[in-house]
C-alpha cells in the first residue's frame, strides 16, 4: 500500500492519495489491479471515443483561410504571422532548388517538405526554441525556424568542410546542437524511445525541469516500428515530457497509410497508453500552433508525455530516389494540391487581415529565392572536411589500437598510390588539403 | 532510398535504384579496368549460362524424366533485380495442396502456400524486385507489411511454423537489425528448441545489402558477419543475375531459415543470360571463378569484381602505377574464389586451395573486426598452417561506421585487393 501510494505520489496526478485509500477500502471492486467497473453483460469496444466515432480533428482556419465557426484563434500578430509565412515559403523555396541540385548530380540525395509546412513550422513556433528536438528527417523547418543558416543547410547537404556533422551523413540528416536539434538518424523510429530519456533527463535537470520539453517527430510509417510502442511505453510509464508529434502524410515511401494500420490512425494509440492524445488539421498552421502550444503546456504541467496526430498529405516524392507516380495517380496529387495548400491557406488569412498583398508576396519570393541561391553558389565550391576525419568520432577518448591501425595502413596506402592511381587522385582533389593530412 | 544522378525523372524503374550510375569507378583513361558490365564472369551467352558450375535443373514435372540437358532450355538477358524476381516468381516448394496430393504447377506459380510480403513490395519494391508479382498473383499472396522489421520477419516465422513459404523483404540490410532477435533467438533455434518439433526451414529474408558509393552509414552495410554465430540460419550473398535465381531457389526450398543478402550495385549493373527455367545453385558451397596456384582470393558479393579487376592488373600493371608491381609477381597464378554461402561456409574448398597456394587475401565489405573473414582466417590457419607461406591477409572496410563522402576510401576497391595480392606474394 506504502509503495502503491508513493507511486501515486511519483507519477503525480493521476490518482490521488485520497483515491488509492478509497480504492483499497472497495477492494478495488473485486478486481486485484484495476479500478474497472464490474458489468454483468459482455462488453466488446473498439474505438476510444464515446461515441465510437472516428477522432476529431481540430482545425482552426478553414480551406480558404476563414476561423471556423466557434474556433479560437491563437495569438498570432502581424509579426509573428509574418514569421510564419516566411518559413512556411522557405522550404518550398529550398526543395526547389535542393531537389534541382540533386538532379543535377551535384548533391547525393535530397528530401523535400512539400505539403506538410503547415504542420513543421505550426510547430516549430510553438515550440520553446529550446526545447529538445528529435527528428525523422522532414523536419529542416524546425531547424530554420530556430535560426539554422542557409549556409549550414548547404553545408550539411553538400557534405563540405562546414557541415558540423562532417560530411558522414547523407543529406538531410543535420545535427544541431547549438538549435537543440538531436542527430537524425536514417533507422526509422529510433530517436521514439530515446525522446522519452531526453525528456526523463530534462525533468531531473533542475533548471529545465518546469521549462523544456522533448519534441520528437516521426512519421506515420515510423509509427509501426517496435521502437514507437516503446517509447510511448515508457514516456508514459516513466512519467517525461516528451510530446511526441506525428506527421500522417498518408504515405511511407508507397505505402498508403490504409495498409499502414487499420485503427484510427496514430491518435487512437495515445490513449492505450495512457496518454493526453489530439488529432490536428496538419494543413492549418494556426491549428497545429494552438494544438502544439496546449500539449506543450500539458508536458510540462503534468509532467507527461502527449501524442499529436498531424493529418497532412505528402505532396512531393518520397524523396530523390522515389517517383510516387509509379503509385499514385498524378491527378490524386494535383487534386490534393489544388484543394488544399497550407500555405495558400494561411496567406488568404493573412490577407484577410490586411497583412499581406501581393506585392510582398513577390517581394518574399524574389528575396528567399535569392538568398538559396547565393547560399547554393557558396556550397558548390567547397571542398570537403579532411581526410583524416574518416577514423575520427568513432570513439571518445582513447582511441583504440585497431582504429589507429587502420589510419596507419590508410596512410601507407595513400603514400603509394594516392599521387598515381587516378581513381584516387580524382577523389582525394574532392577533400580539403587534397588528402595531404594521410598522404605526408 | 538514394540516388544520385543528373537525369531527369523518367521511369520509375529507373529511379528508384540508380545506383550504378557512379558507383561503378569509371574506366581510367587506359580502359584496363574492367568494370561489373564487362566483366569476363558474367556469363553473357546462352551456352555459357547454361553450363553455370553445379546448375541442378529443377523440372517442371517431377515425376517425369529429368532433364540434365542443355539443348532445348531458354535463357533470356536480365539483370540482378530480374533475376531475383524471377526466382520468385518460381520459389517455394511444399507442392501439397489442401487434400495432401501433389500439385505441381510452377512457386509463387509452382506453390501456393508461398506468400512475398516487405515494405513497399506491392508496388515492386525499391529495388523492383517484386515488380508485377502483386498483379500476377493477387495482392493476398504478394503484399505490403506494415513498416516494422522485427513484425515482418516474426509474421515470416509464423508461416513457416505452419509448413508455408514465407518470402520476407527487409528493404535494406542496414534495417534488419530491428529484426536480430527474430532471427537469431527465433528462426535461429526454431528446430533445436523443439527438438526438431518445428522449424521455420519455410523462411527466407531477401535484403539489399554494401555499398553503392554514396548510401552513407545506414545504406551501406555489410551485416553478414554478426549473423556468423546464429547456428540454424544460413547466410547467402550472389554475385550476378544467374547466381542471385539459382541460389535464392535454393534458399527458399532449404529446410532452413535463410538470409539472402543482394549486393545492390548490382541489381542493375550485372546483367548475364539467365536461364528461364526453374534450376538451383547449392547453398554451403563456394565457386572458384579463377583457377591460380599461387594465391587464393576469396570474396563474395560486390567485391568480386574488385578482385577481379584486381587480377588484370596484377598481370598488366598500369604504367602509373607499375613500381608497385615487381615484375616477379606479376605472371603470379591467382585463384578466386565466390564463397556464395558466409554461413555455413564451404571450408573444403577455401582450405583446399589454399593447401595447394600457400597464401590466402580475404576481402569484404564489412570492417574487419569480427568480420566474416576472421571466423575464415582462423579456421584456415588451423588447417593450413604449415602450407601456409604468408599470413592470411584481411581487405576489408575499415572498423568505423561508413561516413559518406568518405567511402571511397574506406570500402575495399581494386587497388587495395592489388596491394593485399602483391604484399602477400612477395612476403
Ligand atoms: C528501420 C527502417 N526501415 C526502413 C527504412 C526505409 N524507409 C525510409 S523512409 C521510409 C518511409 C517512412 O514513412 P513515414 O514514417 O510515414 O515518413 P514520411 O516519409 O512519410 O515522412 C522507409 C520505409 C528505414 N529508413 N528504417
Ligand atoms: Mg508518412
Amino acid at each position: 500500500m506504502i509503495r502503491q501510494a508513493a507511486a501515486a505520489i511519483l507519477s503525480g496526478q493521476r490518482r490521488s492519495l485520497a483515491s488509492v485509500a478509497r480504492a483499497s477500502a472497495n477492494h478495488h471492486g473485486y478486481l486485484p489491479n484495476t479500478h474497472s467497473p464490474i458489468v454483468a453483460k459482455p462488453h466488446f469496444f473498439n474505438s476510444v471515443t464515446e461515441d465510437g466515432q472516428q477522432i476529431p480533428t481540430y482545425r482552426v482556419l478553414d480551406g480558404t483561410g476563414k476561423p471556423l465557426d466557434g474556433a479560437e484563434l491563437p495569438e498570432v500578430n502581424e509579426t509573428l504571422a509574418h514569421k510564419l509565412y516566411e518559413n512556411m515559403q522557405l522550404l518550398p523555396t529550398l526543395d526547389n532548388i535542393l531537389y534541382n541540385v540533386q538532379r543535377q548530380g551535384k548533391i547525393s540525395f535530397y528530401m523535400t517538405s512539400y505539403g506538410e509546412e503547415a504542420t513543421i513550422i505550426g510547430s516549430a513556433a510553438a515550440l520553446d526554441m529550446e526545447d529538445e528536438v528529435l527528428g525523422q528527417y522532414r523536419e529542416m523547418g524546425v531547424l530554420l525556424w530556430r535560426g539554422y543558416t542557409l549556409d549550414k543547410v548547404m553545408a550539411q547537404c553538400f557534405g563540405h568542410s562546414e557541415d558540423l556533422g562532417k560530411g558522414k551523413q547523407m543529406p538531410v540528416h543535420f545535427t544541431a546542437p547549438e538549435h537543440h536539434f538531436h542527430t537524425i538518424s536514417s533507422p526509422l523510429g529510433t530517436q521514439i524511445p530515446q525522446a522519452a530519456g531526453v525528456a526523463y533527463a530534462l525533468r531531473r535537470t533542475p533548471e529545465r525541469r518546469s521549462r523544456s520539453i522533448a519534441a520528437c517527430y516521426f512519421g506515420e510509417g515510423a509509427a509501426s516500428e517496435g521502437d514507437f510502442h516503446a517509447g510511448l511505453l515508457l514516456a508514459s510509464t516513466i512519467p517525461s515530457p516528451a510530446l511526441f508529434i506525428v506527421r500522417n502524410n498518408g504515405f511511407a515511401i508507397s505505402t498508403p497509410s490504409t495498409e499502414q494500420f487499420y485503427g484510427d490512425g496514430i491518435a487512437s494509440r495515445g490513449p492505450g497508453y495512457g496518454i493526453d492524445t489530439i488529432r490536428v488539421d496538419g494543413n492549418d498552421v494556426l491549428a497545429v500552433l494552438a494544438a502544439v502550444k496546449e500539449a506543450r503546456r500539458r508536458c510540462l504541467e503534468q509532467g507527461r508525455a502527449v501524442l499529436l496526430e498531424a493529418m497532412t498529405y505528402r505532396v512531393g516524392h518520397h524523396s530523390t530516389s522515389d517517383d510516387s507516380f509509379a503509385y499514385r495517380a498524378r491527378s490524386e496529387v494535383e487534386d490534393r494540391k489544388r484543394i488544399d495548400n497550407p500555405i495558400t491557406r494561411f496567406r488568404l488569412f493573412m490577407e484577410s487581415q490586411g497583412w499581406w498583398n501581393a506585392e510582398r508576396e513577390e517581394d518574399l519570393k524574389a528575396r528567399l529565392k535569392a538568398d538559396v541561391l547565393k547560399a547554393f553558389k557558396r556550397a558548390e565550391s567547397m571542398p570537403r572536411c579532411e581526410l583524416k576525419e574518416l577514423f575520427a568520432d568513432v570513439y571518445g577518448g582513447e582511441e583504440p589500437w585497431n582504429i589507429k591501425a587502420q589510419r596507419e595502413e590508410l596512410k601507407g596506402l595513400l603514400r603509394k598510390y594516392g599521387d598515381s592511381w587516378e581513381p584516387w587522385q580524382t577523389e582525394l582533389a574532392k577533400f580539403k588539403n587534397k588528402g595531404r593530412d594521410l598522404l605526408d | 532510398m538514394y540516388a544520385r544522378s543528373a537525369r531527369p525523372l523518367r521511369r520509375a524503374a529507373n529511379v528508384l535504384a540508380r545506383f550504378n550510375s557512379t558507383t561503378v569507378e569509371p574506366p581510367p583513361a587506359g580502359g584496363h579496368l574492367p568494370s561489373v558490365a564487362t566483366s569476363q564472369l558474367l556469363r553473357t551467352t546462352r551456352e555459357s549460362a547454361l553450363r553455370a558450375p553445379r546448375i541442378k535443373w529443377i523440372d517442371e514435372d517431377s515425376t517425369g524424366p529429368v532433364k540434365p540437358v542443355v539443348g532445348g532450355r531458354e535463357t533470356r538477358k536480365m539483370n540482378t533485380y530480374q533475376a531475383v524476381r524471377d526466382a520468385m516468381r518460381y520459389g517455394g516448394e511444399s507442392c501439397l495442396n489442401s487434400s495432401g496430393s501433389k500439385k505441381c504447377s510452377i512457386v509463387l506459380l509452382k506453390d501456393d502456400n508461398a506468400v512475398v510480403f516487405g515494405e513497399d513490395v506491392s508496388f515492386g519494391g525499391v529495388f523492383r524486385c517484386t515488380m508485377g508479382l502483386a498483379e500476377e498473383f493477387g495482392r493476398e499472396r504478394v503484399f505490403n507489411t506494415p513498416l516494422t522489421e522485427q513484425g515482418i520477419v516474426g509474421f515470416g516465422i509464423g508461416l513457416a511454423a505452419m509448413g508455408h513459404t514465407a518470402i520476407a523483404e527487409i528493404q535494406f540490410a542496414d534495417y534488419i537489425y530491428p529484426a536480430f532477435d527474430q532471427l537469431v533467438n527465433e528462426a535461429a533455434k526454431f528446430r533445436y528448441r523443439s527438438g526438431g518439433a518445428y522449424n521455420a526451414g519455410g523462411l527466407t529474408v531477401r535484403t539489399p545489402t554494401m555499398a553503392v558509393g554514396h548510401g552513407g552509414l545506414y545504406h551501406s552495410q555489410s551485416p553478414e558477419g554478426f549473423f556468423m554465430g546464429a547456428a540454424g540460419l544460413k547466410v547467402v550473398i550472389p554475385r550476378s543475375p544467374i547466381q542471385a535465381k539459382g541460389l535464392l531457389l535454393a534458399a527458399i526450398r532449404d529446410p532452413n531459415p535463410v538470409v539472402f543478402m543482394e549486393p545492390k550495385v548490382l541489381y542493375r549493373s550485372a546483367v548475364e543470360q539467365v536461364p528461364i527455367d526453374d534450376f538451383e545453385l547449392p547453398l554451403g558451397s563456394a565457386e572458384t571463378l579463377v583457377a591460380g596456384a599461387d594465391l587464393t582470393v576469396l570474396t563474395w558479393g560486390t567485391p568480386v569484381y574488385h578482385c577481379e579487376a584486381a587480377l588484370h592488373m596484377l598481370a598488366n600493371p598500369p604504367p602509373s602505377i607499375a613500381t608497385h608491381v615487381p615484375s616477379a609477381v606479376r605472371g603470379a597464378k591467382i585463384e578466386l574464389i565466390d564463397l556464395r554461402s558466409i554461413l555455413p561456409w564451404d571450408v573444403e574448398t577455401v582450405t583446399e586451395s589454399v593447401k595447394r597456394t600457400g597464401r590466402l587475401v580475404i576481402v569484404h565489405e564489412a570492417g574487419m573486426t569480427a568480420g566474416a573473414g576472421a571466423e575464415i582466417a582462423a579456421e584456415v590457419q588451423k588447417r593450413c598452417f604449415l602450407k601456409l607461406n604468408a599470413p592470411v591477409k584481411r581487405v576489408t572496410g575499415w572498423d568505423t561506421p561508413c561516413g559518406m563522402q568518405y567511402e571511397k576510401f574506406n570500402i575495399p576497391d581494386a587497388i587495395r585487393v592489388l596491394d593485399a595480392m602483391v604484399e602477400t606474394l612477395s612476403y
